[in-house]
């Protein structure tokens, strides 16, 4: 059923609609038709890292994220799931202004880093995704070596000042995304020939090596197998105590395993924010409790 | 019957075998479980119908249209009268091609000597009985092969990998044409420069700094050995070249960064086209436009500040010859430089890179191999280039690297030593088969390391 959920809102309610007969798993139309009003729960949080208010997303005319409001608390993980084209994504996406690649992207509401609005005129998204670091879906190395991989943003923003500080520096940064034994007498063989959970820590590293205060990690997992995944999701765990991290998953044991707080998305809208715990094992939306107990999805 | 009535005749006759043959299937085959005993479907059968009537024939036609003339002019020699049969085989060809041009111009009864009218009467009756037997045979063979392929339809004839196997061959012809004429042009090449270094030593030709391809009528003028020193040749072509290069790189490069990475979808949706338009205009027309318009700019600027420019320079020649292949660097570029997946520049931009460094440290490098592919394609389009070098580059053989001076290069000389009045079999002829062979292995070097470096420095991207 998942893949049948489009991108865009409008389509997923139409598949919806049309596959229900098809499907006896859904019981009943009502399920869809709960009314979204507002987002149960805690979304707010006292020591914020970056937080969201009144945030919509246009795809030229159609509208992808409706209203969100979410803080992300300091040194914590939080979870962002939901069925696919429900917007989670596309938020993660707010948050270091990577829409801003895509032309028809139009984002509104306010946006804080540390209480810096980071869609301000004079904010730079360039130096924003410097300490907005991201983790991206396929792991995607540049065709360089591991060394330069990791290198890479160290060289452009000038993290280090000679060679030596440099080879320190990835040489950290591998350590810390659980790579450098594996790799360390390869330093200097290009970083696509590692295998596919290898090249993911790999873009960890070099996500760390940057030292970005928040670290958003988009479906890190998805591509990986359950051993390589394990490697990750004990790298994060770790990386929390000096990093802040937004993790989309569509994995919900994934989501309670690591993160602190869950945040479910549905049709561009937040329903649900709470701490992990609570979220699954006592969800207050029956949209959430729909999710996680796998009736769709 | 004409060869072209015979060959409409057999193709009706195979769209006709066709349909028995699917018709025939279908007739065999049980209606129960929607025809699921038959082995292939309807139209295999009738392909294999339409196979076993026409390929034998055709391979007859061929045959026959092959040893035809051959088998009749020596029919036709035979008829001859005893007497004439003792002549040379020259003189034989000439009677023979005498009796054919009489026989097909139609009054033969007008022609005076009697011999050759009984010849020609006879050469025209073998024509004749040739062409009946031939339609004839055809036709027998292809009527045989239907019957036969139509037998051949049961349920559990396997037609479609009969079919099948028949097409992989027509296929594996089709390449081999190909592959055959390049074989054959090097062959012959090859075989006319050996001719050529064994009038001319090797060494001479390779390391000779001297051209000057004349030789004399008789041996004893003056110059009558004639010198083949091809080293200002290529010299000449590789500074063309050069110049070519070093213009069209950058243009081409930078033309297609920004087409792939700045440009609106708009503007790239016209400038690409028109660009493109520049590898479509005829050589011979940038070739006078170097010859009139820059070479000329050139030499008054040189005037101008002093400089003596000759009137034919490899600076004109290579200009205009950079231009001419921008296109080849630029559309290539551009493809490959569109083709590196956006998940690498998500990357980069993620970790906070500005677009421009995006683009030079991680998009070009990953786009290199491809990059480098273009450039040497156009690289050697400009060492075979020969219309704007002709025109506006000059003859003089000058062993310079003085871009301002008239140089020529290896494709010009090739031009010049064929054209007019030649001997075949004198060095000055055979010289540019030499030369050709020279320029042959020199662009199939660069194609070699093109393949190279694409194979061993791509990125497999997903």
């Amino acid at each position: 059923m998942t893949d049948l959920i489009g991108t865009l809102p409008g389509m997923v309610k139409s598949s919806l609609e049309s596959e229900e007969n098809k499907l006896p798993v859904v019981e009943t139309r009502d399920e869809f038709d709960v009314e979204i009003s507002g987002t149960i729960g805690k979304p707010l949080v006292q020591n914020a890292k970056m937080s969201s208010r009144n945030c919509d997303v246009f795809y030229g005319d159609k509208q992808a994220i409706f209203n969100i409001n979410l803080d992300i608390g300091k040194n914590e993980i939080i979870a962002m799931i939901g069925p696919s084209g429900c917007g989670k994504s596309t938020y993660l996406r707010v948050l270091n202004r990577m829409n801003d690649t895509i032309p028809i992207c139009r984002v509104t509401g306010e946006h804080t880093l540390d209480g810096e609005d980071i869609y301000a005129a004079e904010q730079d998204p360039v130096l924003l995704r410097a300490r907005v670091g991201m983790v991206f879906q396929k792991p995607n190395p540049f065709p360089k070596s591991i060394y330069d991989n990791v290198a890479y943003g160290a060289k452009l923003h000038g993290l280090a000042t000679n060679r030596s500080e440099l080879d320190d520096l990835v040489e950290a940064s591998l350590i810390k995304a659980g790579l450098f034994k594996e790799v360390k007498d390869d330093l200097l063989m290009p970083g696509t020939g590692l295998s596919g959970g290898q090249q993911q820590r790999l873009c960890i590293a070099r996500a760390i090596a940057v030292d970005p205060e928040v670290i958003l990690m988009d479906e890190p997992t998805s591509a990986l197998d359950p051993i390589a995944t394990a490697t990750i999701e004990e790298l994060m765990d770790e990386l929390k105590e000096n990093y802040t991290i937004a993790i989309v998953t569509h994995s919900m044991q994934q989501a309670a395993r690591v993160s602190q707080r869950t945040a479910y998305f549905h049709l561009g809208k937040l329903v649900e924010v709470n701490d992990t715990n609570t979220v699954f094992t006592n969800p207050e939306h029956k949209l959430t409790e729909n999710y996680i107990t796998g009736r769709f999805g | 019957m004409p060869i072209q009535t015979l060959l409409i005749t057999l193709i009706a006759l195979l769209l006709f075998s066709f349909f028995i043959g699917s018709k025939r299937s279908i007739a065999v085959s049980s209606v129960r479980k929607g025809r699921r005993n038959l082995h292939s479907r309807p139209n295999y059968y009738g392909f294999m119908v339409a196979i076993w009537a026409g390929l034998p024939a055709i391979f007859i036609l061929i045959l026959w249209s092959v040893f035809n003339s051959s088998i009749v002019t020596s029919l036709t020699i035979a008829g001859l009268p005893e007497g004439m049969q003792i002549q040379s085989k020259d003189e034989l060809g000439l009677f023979i091609n005498e009796i054919k041009n009489l026989s097909s111009s139609g009054n033969i009864e007008s022609e005076s000597d009697l011999v050759k009218k009984d010849a020609a009467f006879h050469y025209q009756k073998l024509e004749e009985i040739s062409t009946l037997a031939k339609t004839t045979l055809v036709f027998v063979i292809a009527l045989l092969g239907m019957l036969f392929g139509r037998s051949l339809v049961k349920p559990e004839t396997r037609a479609r990998n009969m079919v099948e196997t028949v097409v992989r061959w027509a296929m594996i012809m089709c390449a081999s044409i190909a592959i055959l004429s390049t074989v054959g042009i090097v062959m012959s090449v090859l075989f006319e420069s050996i001719r050529f270094f064994n009038a001319v030593p090797p060494a001479d030709f390779l390391f000779g700094t001297h051209w000057s391809p004349q030789t004399s009528m008789r041996s004893d003028q003056v110059g009558s050995s004639g010198s083949f020193g091809a080293i200002p040749l290529f010299v000449g072509t590789l500074l063309i070249s050069a110049i070519a290069l070093i213009i069209a790189v950058p243009l081409g490069l930078m033309a297609a960064i920004y087409l792939s990475e700045y440009a609106s979808s708009a503007v790239r949706s016209f400038a690409k086209p028109t660009l493109e338009i520049l590898a479509g205009i005829p050589t011979v027309v940038y070739g006078f436009f170097a010859a009139l318009t820059v070479a000329p700019f050139f030499r008054n600027m040189g005037e101008s500040i002093g400089l003596s420019v000759a009137s034919e320079s490899a600076l004109a020649a290579g200009l205009v010859m950079g231009v001419m292949i921008i296109p080849f660097v630029s559309s290539l570029s551009d493809d490959v430089i569109s083709a590196v997946p956006q998940a690498m520049r998500d990357g980069s931009y993620g970790m906070g890179a500005t677009k421009s460094e995006t683009i030079r440290q991680v998009v070009i490098p990953a786009a290199l191999p491809g990059i480098v592919g273009g450039i040497l394609l156009a690289a050697s389009r400009a060492i075979g280039e020969t219309m704007i070098v002709v025109m506006a580059a000059g003859l003089s053989a000058k062993l310079t690297i003085n871009p301002l001076e008239a140089v020529t290069t290896v494709t010009v000389q090739i031009v010049t030593l064929l054209t007019g009045d030649q001997e075949f079999d004198s060095p000055k002829t055979l010289a540019a088969f030499a030369l050709g062979l020279g320029l042959f292995v020199i662009t199939l070097m660069l194609n070699i390391a093109a393949l190279h470096i694409i194979r061993n420095y791509r990125e497999q991207y997903e």
